[in-house]
């Protein structure tokens, strides 16, 4: 009896330890969480502070011109490589998709899966300098739209494969049943029934891709080049200047005006990027509530 | 076997992902082949990058075609890109688990109180980390540029220099932190109700539930992650290029040093490069390249491994 009489003011001791160490570790996490976060919302409202504050109808009227002018050039060119990239990705990724969530079931699947896990994992820059060594040199394009497009293409690929895939395997499969008891061929059953079912998905990596191919940059400094101009229709053999490009370069010029041209275009960049995003998953959220 | 035309023209088109990745580990080696040839394996330990004399006339060594004095040597930029990464890592691991473990379970907690014309307050928090992720790189850098390299030269570095390795380390950190705390998060939210509940009923206080039983439980998931994150740190060129100050042929010798990371190196040599006429220097960029690619994809393959449960724990029976 005694004993735990002696205990009692070691125990509330030990309590009263426990309890602050666990005050002190959700603070510590509430902090973690608030430092994850807090810069996110520092580079938006730096960026959109600086960027919208540089606007003017110059910014989309005019060419950029050494290092002032505007962005017409660019924000053209980012437009161009980013159309240009997902006009050869989205058929061959869909495709790949289609292939892989329908036929792909097996070693070879696998094997494509695996690969293409790969070239997700594969840094940007070793994309671009491969892109730099084959077309821009061997080829002899130079700085292009094209080598810079396919690289765009190679870059995003493997993420629309692997959504596309994940769309279409949320097709039941009592639908493909459906459609082959009625005596569909193989096509129609993918293009009429499950792709139809799919579209939300399909079309959500494919955005999901295009805010990727708008916020690249280091593929494209090997690849496109820069151009004060405006594009000229030429695929090879022209450089073609991209918003990327204006941040990364005039961020370290000595004169205000550059900065400012810099933060401009990175306020339309991660507008675009961040629309897509926020948008994807807003809509993604409903669906999946209903 | 029946020949199904509408299969073959898919599996074509799937095939174009494969051999796009072939190519690019193809063309890399072929095209860095005299390089690997002239630099043998020093090219990992040398210390100096030195493109040699451009303006003479090319000597032949072993029927290789270099620029007079030309020493190939990536140490410094193999250090630069550990280092940066490693310190990243270490600032990130901490935030990140913090976060997800308060997201996955103090925030419904704190949702319980929440006023009923309120929102949820849990996704948009998730979402706001995931959001981190895709923010653009070079949009980092500009950030990094603009506050934080400011911020370190007035009040940390000696020297009164922003750029450097404690920059990029702490950018690095800022874009990788949401790969670990989703990673994380997700596997927490998937923990069941027994084991919780078992160890509420032992006494337990809620972080001691969350601390002692639930973390260990996803270790190993939470490690994949972090290796998932350092794959993607090793490989990132513009953030890194822009804070790092950008250093050849000297090794860091403190956090404040300036450093370069291979995939930055890359991108700031392209003019130099292209001013050798025997090609020696843009081919050994080949070569780094390559080896970049190399350590990536052990990297990835490993986070793969740890993330796909082969190697959990509870999954040894």
């Amino acid at each position: 009896m005694s004993v735990t009489v002696n205990n009692q003011p070691r125990f509330q001791a030990l309590a009263l330890r426990r309890a602050i160490i666990s005050h002190i570790g959700w603070i510590a996490c509430g902090l973690g969480l608030l430092l994850v976060i807090g810069p996110l919302l520092d580079i938006v409202g730096v960026v959109a502070f600086n960027g919208i504050s540089a606007f003017s109808l110059k910014l989309f009227t005019t060419t950029t011109n050494g290092t002032a002018g505007g962005l017409l050039n660019a924000i053209e060119g980012t437009l161009v490589i980013s159309a240009g990239g997902m006009l050869i990705a989205v058929p061959i990724g869909v495709g790949a998709g289609i292939y892989l969530a329908e036929y792909g079931s097996n070693k070879l699947g696998n094997t494509i899966r695996f690969l293409s896990d790969v070239l997700t994992g594969t840094p940007s820059i070793v994309l671009g300098y491969f892109s730099y060594i084959v077309f821009v040199t061997t080829l002899g394009w130079d700085f292009s739209v094209l080598a810079a497009a396919i690289t765009i293409a190679i870059l995003i690929v493997p993420y629309l494969a692997r959504i596309t895939e994940l769309a279409l395997r949320q097709v039941p499969n009592t639908m493909r049943e459906a459609g082959f008891a009625l005596g569909a061929s193989e096509p129609a059953v993918v293009f009429k029934i499950v792709l139809p079912g799919a579209i939300s998905g399909v079309v959500t990596g494919a955005l999901l891709a295009l805010a990727i191919s708008v916020g690249e940059t280091a593929p494209l400094i090997y690849t496109a080049g820069w151009s004060n101009y405006l594009w000229n229709g030429k695929l090879t053999n022209a450089p073609i200047g991209y918003l990327t490009y204006v941040i990364w370069t005039f961020i370290d010029q000595p004169d205000a005006r550059s900065h400012a041209l810099a933060f401009a275009a990175a306020f339309l960049v991660m507008l675009v990027v961040l629309a897509i995003n926020i948008g994807v998953r807003l809509i993604i959220r409903r669906t999946k509530l209903t | 076997m029946k020949i199904r035309p509408f299969r073959l023209s898919l599996l074509g088109l799937s095939l174009f992902v494969p051999a796009a990745l072939c190519a690019v580990v193809l063309f890399l080696i072929i095209y860095s082949g005299q390089a690997i040839v002239f630099n043998g394996l020093g090219f990992l330990s040398r210390i100096t990058w030195n493109l040699g004399n451009l303006y003479s006339d090319p000597v032949t060594i072993n029927g290789i075609q270099i620029p007079l004095g030309a020493n190939y040597g990536i140490l410094v930029f193999i250090i630069g890109t550990l280092a940066s990464s490693l310190i990243a890592i270490l600032i990130a691991v901490p935030l990140s688990v913090g976060a997800a473990i308060f997201l996955a379970e103090a925030v419904p907690e704190l949702e319980r109180s929440r006023p009923r014309w309120m929102p949820p307050i849990r996704p948009a928090l998730s979402m706001l980390v995931e959001l981190v992720a895709v923010v653009p790189s070079v949009v980092f850098g500009l950030w990094g540029v603009a506050v934080l390299v400011p911020f370190i030269g007035k009040y940390l570095a000696p020297s009164g220099n922003g750029y450097g390795l404690l920059a990029a380390s702490i950018v690095l950190a800022l874009m990788i932190t949401p790969i670990i705390a989703t990673t994380l998060l997700d596997s927490l939210m998937q923990i069941g109700k027994e084991n919780r509940e078992s160890a509420f009923a032992l006494g337990a206080t809620h972080f001691e539930v969350v601390s002692k039983v639930m973390l260990p439980m996803v270790r190993t998931t939470l490690i994949g992650g972090i290796v998932l994150a350092l794959g993607r740190a090793l490989g990132e060129t513009m953030a890194v290029l822009m804070v790092s100050g950008g250093a050849i042929n000297i090794l860091p010798t403190s956090i404040f040093s300036p450093v370069s990371t291979i995939a930055s190196f890359i991108v700031s040599q392209l003019d130099s490069a292209e001013s050798d006429p025997t090609n020696m220097a843009v081919r050994s960029l080949a070569e780094i390249a390559l080896v970049l690619f190399v350590i990536t994809l052990a990297v990835n393959a490993t986070a793969k491994l740890l993330t796909s449960g082969a190697l959990s724990v509870r999954n040894r029976k």
